[in-house]
């Protein structure tokens, strides 16, 4: 397959986007309403809403500060409006997108009320929808495109096929020279020495190591069960075949390819700063958390395969689901963007399944709706590290 | 051949996965080793569904379970070749 062309959304620091919302973004739960009634009030434009944001501290509120910040610096996003109970927080939420140079404005609730927070917030949000709806998009190279990929509701045809297609695009996607990015911590495990060796560098490799033993001795160890089966492999995973984690493990390796290595590890929520190639993000591997992260570390389009069908999307982040299962291809269709279950036939070959996918990424990059999106799916699932104060 | 009834990621592999509905005891199944691209035939002595496991040979209780070519946990039960595989009879390692 030749290297092919996207049209996308060139924003103010050179980053490309596929979509071009306008998000209203609460800097915490009591900012909910408002957002929702800004969002409500001025079409177009979308509310974010989430739990959190009161009383974090140390590293967690530095997670929740840098996710709601790469939430909004997003390409995919061309304005945001933040919504604060009190000004001094809401402003490093608008400080932080402000260094993008993406329109971005901030409003407290605090000796105002909600209605005439709403009222001010929604003229700026009207302003900016009306600004984004003039912007158009311009052709742009795959290797300007960051894509991130995270299985869920995985089965046994995952780790045969869909999981194998999706590092098919990996293998052909670094070669291109696009930024790419993989997950999931906890589901390594059982794999974890050869995720090791897939590291570009012994230094890579070694720092997967230790971000793997990190989550084994700070949260598995201390929070176990006698035996995590419980969770991992999940219930979907064993009704659709997977009887252990190191199965699971391994059917999940698939997604990075045969070739390709990652040049480093990401804390979550954390932009890559080496440059194209692909990428470990510390995740946890439940799927809205994963990919909030990933979308507010800096990637445009998801790639998300899965066995018994997990229907997840998100606000920002364009989320393309692919199955190998015949059976949820048969029940479950309408979440399927991409079928390519008929490896399981002998019908195409992986090198056929990744051109497929490559051509429904890039369709989805020019605009088509995923599933997910016309679903109306835009989960958005903050990782909290422990308890608020 | 035509579609296969299941699939064996590596000729190392001690079990294989069904890709197809309604597997049945006494069904004589074809299977197609995706690294070497061999044909294979097992007679299933379990109903399998979609997606779960079939032994290719024999495995004796504590033996580990090799898919992948990589050690996927062990047998906590003795499997006969072509029963069924699954969190009825082998365990992870870890945990």
């Amino acid at each position: 397959m030749s290297k092919p062309t996207f049209h996308g959304y060139r924003r103010e620091n050179g980053r490309v986007g596929v979509r071009n919302h306008v998000i209203i973004l609460p800097l915490d739960d009591l900012s909910n309403a408002a957002c929702e009634a800004v969002a409500n009030n001025i079409k177009g434009t979308m509310a974010i809403p989430h739990p959190y944001g009161r009383l974090q501290f140390g590293a967690d509120l530095d997670l929740h500060f840098r996710t709601l910040i790469g939430t909004g610096a997003n390409p995919n996003v061309a304005a945001v409006v933040v919504i604060g109970i009190e000004p001094k927080w809401t402003g490093i939420i608008v400080d932080g997108i402000k260094k993008t140079g993406k329109p971005v404005e901030g409003f407290s609730i605090e000796q105002h009320g909600d209605i005439a927070t709403i009222a001010a917030a929604s003229r700026k949000a009207k302003e900016f929808v009306q600004w984004a709806s003039e912007l158009t998009r311009e052709p742009c190279d795959v290797s300007e495109l960051w894509v991130s990929v995270k299985c869920g509701e995985s089965d046994t045809t995952s780790g045969l096929a869909s999981n194998p297609t999706v590092g098919n695009f990996i293998d052909k996607m670094n070669e291109w020279g696009a930024t790419t990015c993989f997950g999931e911590t906890s589901e390594l495990t059982g794999a974890e020495a050869v995720c090791q060796t897939r590291g570009a560098t012994p230094e890579a490799g070694a720092k997967f190591m230790k971000t793997w033993q990190a989550y084994m001795d700070e949260v598995i160890e201390p929070f176990k069960t006698s035996d995590l089966s419980d969770s991992q492999p999940t219930k979907g995973n064993i009704e659709g075949g997977l009887s252990t984690i190191e199965e699971k493990a391994f059917g999940n390796l698939q997604k990075i390819g045969k070739k390709t290595s990652y040049i480093d590890v990401l804390e979550p929520a954390e932009e890559p700063a080496k440059g194209p190639g692909l990428y470990f993000m510390d995740t946890s591997s439940a799927a809205a958390e994963c990919v909030t992260l990933q979308a507010a570390a800096g990637f445009v389009v998801h790639l998300f395969p899965t066995g018994q069908g997990n229907i997840i999307g998100n606000p920002i982040e364009p989320v393309i689901k692919l199955t190998a299962n015949p059976r949820t291809v048969r029940t479950m269709g309408e979440h399927v963007d991409f079928d390519c279950s008929g490896i399981l036939r002998r019908e195409m070959n992986l090198d056929q399944a990744g051109d497929g996918l490559i051509d429904m990424a890039i369709r989805t990059c020019n605009g088509r709706l995923t599933a997910a999106e016309a679903l109306g799916h835009r989960e958005f699932v903050l990782t909290k590290l422990y308890r608020s104060a | 051949m035509s579609a296969p009834d299941f699939l064996v990621h590596e000729s190392a592999d001690t079990v294989g996965v069904i890709v197809v509905e309604g597997v049945q005891a006494g069904q004589t199944l074809t299977g197609w080793v995706m690294d070497t691209d061999a044909t294979i035939q097992i007679e299933a002595l379990d109903p399998i569904p979609l997606g779960h496991k079939i032994a290719l040979g024999d495995i004796a209780n504590g033996d580990t379970i090799i898919k992948y070519e990589n050690d996927i946990g062990k047998a906590v039960a003795d499997i006969g070749k072509g029963h069924h595989v699954h969190v009825h009879n082998i365990k992870t390692k870890r945990w």
